[in-house]
């Protein structure tokens, strides 16, 4: 077997931009669940409307690159108005329903062909690249070294998307030590003795939604940057995978999502790398190709279930800081 | 492709602004509406190309319009005097590929018959295609004589309604369990939807795989689903409970569980759709515009049986009655001398069998039986529940009904394929107006 192939395909995955968005999403989850405590499943509707925000914006109105990220960001905004209002004083598991259902609504949407004169329905929208590499300021030319050798549109793809990964950390950082933060985990702890201090929870909730939902989309922006955008890709399955990222990480924590991303990415490459090569060698009599593929998925969801079960505060978290104790 | 060949200017006035997207929405319909008519589409620009033949009688049709859509990409192709068209595609992956009925002469449709893979819309019918070892790959439409029929409004209203029927009791078979499990146990369970996948997936097996006659399969697999249901509270849900998990860990197990299940479905049977045997049976008109086919009526009949037997079960045997009692409030069911452990097994086992049963039903209903059908009506399911009220067994049935009725009559004003927005749009409306659902106390929400 080619250990060299295997291995350096999967270490790319450390910077691919699919990293970078699920880790951008997932600071939004750990935003709402982590520190707020508020069960969003909707996840996949924030990513969805920062990427067609960005493309429809582009391609229908001709925007610029930034307008566009601008647009996806509003849309987000009003989506998280939207889904907080009917749902946040609700109990967890309502919540959870109602925002899974929401962002199936939001997918439901740009997928129907009643509006395929701007969403190209289920086929998706691609090139809009234009503008985003027209600013580049990189010269043209190949960089990098071994395996992380890329052209000037990736590299420029990768370091804006790390830019805005390392803001949203910035940002989650200083408010969790802000009093803000520590009124949102208090929420997070106990909802009424905060309410009892004279606090308008319904208020600290909806910035919290509002906040990681901004995230949310950028995380759904820089999904798009590099290829197109497919609604298909929102699926709930995606919003699984993203808290999969965050209780790998560790809900609580500012790198949780980071490294959880990562690690993530990094060993579903290594699976996809490792166990069709298997199979050709023969060690793996009973599958296929393709079912070898399957197998990741399998995988990631007892992966799910066993880091719930046995480790719920995640690789990075505080057993002390615990979430799960949601009424 | 559409989309690149729009006009992208840097606006620097309102003014300017106004009239670029003017421009841009022009540009967007011009190319939208008038797509290059040629039989030979990007084939000498991408190596894999689709192609076809387009006869009627042996006659060949000029002029039709075949559209190439998927993965990011479509075009459009007419058809030459020999009704010939072919289209490359920039990749080697599935591709659906419409005839659009409008440009075929009158009184001649694409058939039916011999093509299961086949699927009418308004816009035509569509072939989902997909290349084999080579590069190229030929997809060929069946005509036949015939009208696509238009029917009055009242006549569409009924016949959708018992359709819409038919779908919420179905759903109801499956949202009963989910309700009781959620009422006894607390877990909103999303695995849930591979029960009913599970059901569907045994009849297959036993019935088209294994060729046993149905009355044996069906059974089978709905016994099967139950024992599924009792492996799961005995092996997993049981010792979680014991080890003190909240309901918000244990719902997220349950998310996991269902993603495992899902693709170890997928692992086994791959990603195409089967058919049960009988599917697409022929509709007989009953009265005025109701035509049903035998399997739609014994459907119904299947699915009134069983939630009568249901609501019996609740309202007069000794295990319904505690599991009302536990519902309503577990510890206090516990003090009076119920079997708590025993009751959530046997609500397990049954909420899973029922579920099994619905997944056949609705492999009927679909038509097909797919890895993921379960998972495609988890939400509807939910949403029927939370509607009539989470953890009540008749809330669930009023629920289902309703959102079997909305799914399919709300395709008389909006496309189908946002069909099921309606009922989760009604879904967050109740929870603003009356989260405790329809049928639901004041109390549960907590």
């Amino acid at each position: 077997m080619d250990w060299g192939a295997i291995f350096s395909n999967s270490v790319v995955w450390i910077i691919n931009p699919e990293t970078i968005a699920y880790a951008l999403a997932t600071v939004g989850l750990a935003i709402h669940f982590g520190y707020g405590g508020l069960l969003n499943f909707g996840q996949a509707g924030f990513m969805a409307l920062g990427a067609y925000g960005y493309a429809i914006s582009i391609l229908t109105f001709g925007f610029p690159w930034w307008a566009g990220i601008l647009v996806g960001i509003a849309a987000s905004v009003v989506f998280a108005l939207i889904l907080g209002i009917p749902t946040l004083r609700l109990r967890a598991d309502y919540l959870a329903i109602a925002t899974i259902a929401l962002a199936e609504t939001v997918r439901l949407l740009f997928q129907t062909t009643a509006f395929d004169a701007v969403t190209n329905s289920a086929d998706g929208l691609g090139g809009y690249h234009e503008s985003f590499r027209a600013a580049n300021p990189i010269p043209k030319g190949t960089y990098g070294f071994g395996p992380f050798t890329y052209n000037e549109t990736d590299w420029w793809v990768r370091i804006f998307g790390i830019f805005l990964l390392a803001v949203a950390l910035l940002i989650t950082w200083l408010l969790m030590r802000s009093p803000w933060g520590r009124v949102l985990k208090g929420i997070r702890e106990d909802e009424d003795a905060v309410r009892a201090l004279g606090k308008n929870v319904f208020s600290y909730k909806m910035q919290a939604l509002i906040l990681g939902g901004v995230f949310g989309s950028l995380g759904g922006v820089v999904f798009a940057l590099p290829s197109a955008v497919i609604p298909g890709a929102y699926v709930p399955s995606l919003t699984f995978f993203l808290w999969t990222v965050l209780l790998l990480g560790g809900a609580a924590t500012i790198f949780g999502p980071v490294v959880g991303s990562v690690l993530f990415w990094v060993i579903m490459a290594f699976l996809s790398n490792l166990l069709p090569r298997m199979v050709e060698a023969g060690l793996l009599p009973f599958m296929s190709n393709q079912q070898a593929n399957i197998m990741r998925f399998v995988l990631i969801g007892l992966a799910l279930m066993l880091i719930v079960i046995y480790r719920p505060q995640g690789l990075l978290g505080n057993k002390k800081e615990l979430t799960f104790n949601a009424r | 492709m559409v989309p690149a060949q729009r006009s992208r200017s840097l606006v620097k006035r309102p003014i300017m602004l106004l009239f670029a997207v003017l421009l841009a929405s022009m540009a967007f319909a011009m190319t939208a509406v008038t797509p290059a008519h040629a039989d030979d589409v990007n084939t000498d620009k991408y190596q894999y190309v689709f192609s076809g033949n387009v006869k009627y009688n042996d006659k060949p049709l000029a002029g039709v319009e075949i559209d190439v859509s998927g993965n990011g990409y479509s075009a459009t192709v007419k058809t030459d005097e020999k009704g010939q068209w072919s289209v490359g595609v920039p990749e080697k992956k599935k591709y659906d590929i419409t005839l659009v009925e409008s440009t075929l002469p009158k009184g001649v449709i694409v058939s039916q018959e011999g093509n299961d893979r086949l699927t009418i819309s308004e816009k035509g019918a569509t072939i989902e295609a997909e290349f084999g070892l080579t590069d190229s790959k030929s997809v060929n439409f069946f005509l036949g004589q015939g009208v696509r029929e238009t029917v009055s409004f009242f006549d569409q209203f009924v016949s959708r309604a018992i359709n819409g029927l038919n779908f919420g009791l179905m759903l109801a078979l499956a949202a009963i369990g989910l309700s009781l499990v959620f009422g006894t146990t607390g877990i909103a369970n999303f695995a849930h939807a591979e029960m009913v996948t599970f059901g569907a997936l045994m009849a297959l097996t036993f019935s088209v795989i294994l060729v046993w006659p149905i009355w044996i399969a069906f059974p089978l697999a709905v016994i099967l689903t139950g024992v599924l249901g009792w492996l799961q509270d005995v092996a997993l849900w049981k010792p979680l409970r014991i080890r003190g998990l909240s309901i918000v860990q244990l719902m997220i197990v349950s998310i996991g569980f269902s993603l495992a299940l899902r693709y170890v479905f997928q692992y086994f049977y791959g990603g195409r759709t089967y058919q049960l045997p009988d599917t697409g049976s022929k509709k007989i008109q009953l009265l005025g515009p109701i035509a049903l086919s035998v399997t739609d009526m014994v459907s119904m009949g299947i699915s009134i049986v069983m939630l009568l037997l249901v609501a019996y079960w609740l309202q007069r045997t000794k295990i319904g009655k505690a599991t009302r009692a536990i519902a309503d409030n577990s510890s206090l069911a516990a003090t009076s001398g119920i079997d708590v452990d025993r009751v959530v097994r046997i609500v397990w086992i049954f909420g899973s069998a029922l579920a099994g049963l619905s997944g056949i039903l609705w492999a009927y209903f679909r038509p097909g039986i797919k890895w993921d059908m379960g998972w495609q009506i988890l939400l509807l399911i939910f949403a029927a529940v939370v509607l009539g009220g989470l953890g009540t067994a008749y809330g669930a049935l009023v629920g289902s009904i309703i959102v079997g009725l909305l799914v399919e009559l709300s395709t008389l004003w909006i496309p189908s394929d946002v069909k099921y927005v309606g009922p989760f749009v009604v879904l967050i409306i109740v929870l603003l107006v009356r989260p405790q659902g329809l049928l639901g106390r004041r109390e549960r929400i907590g």
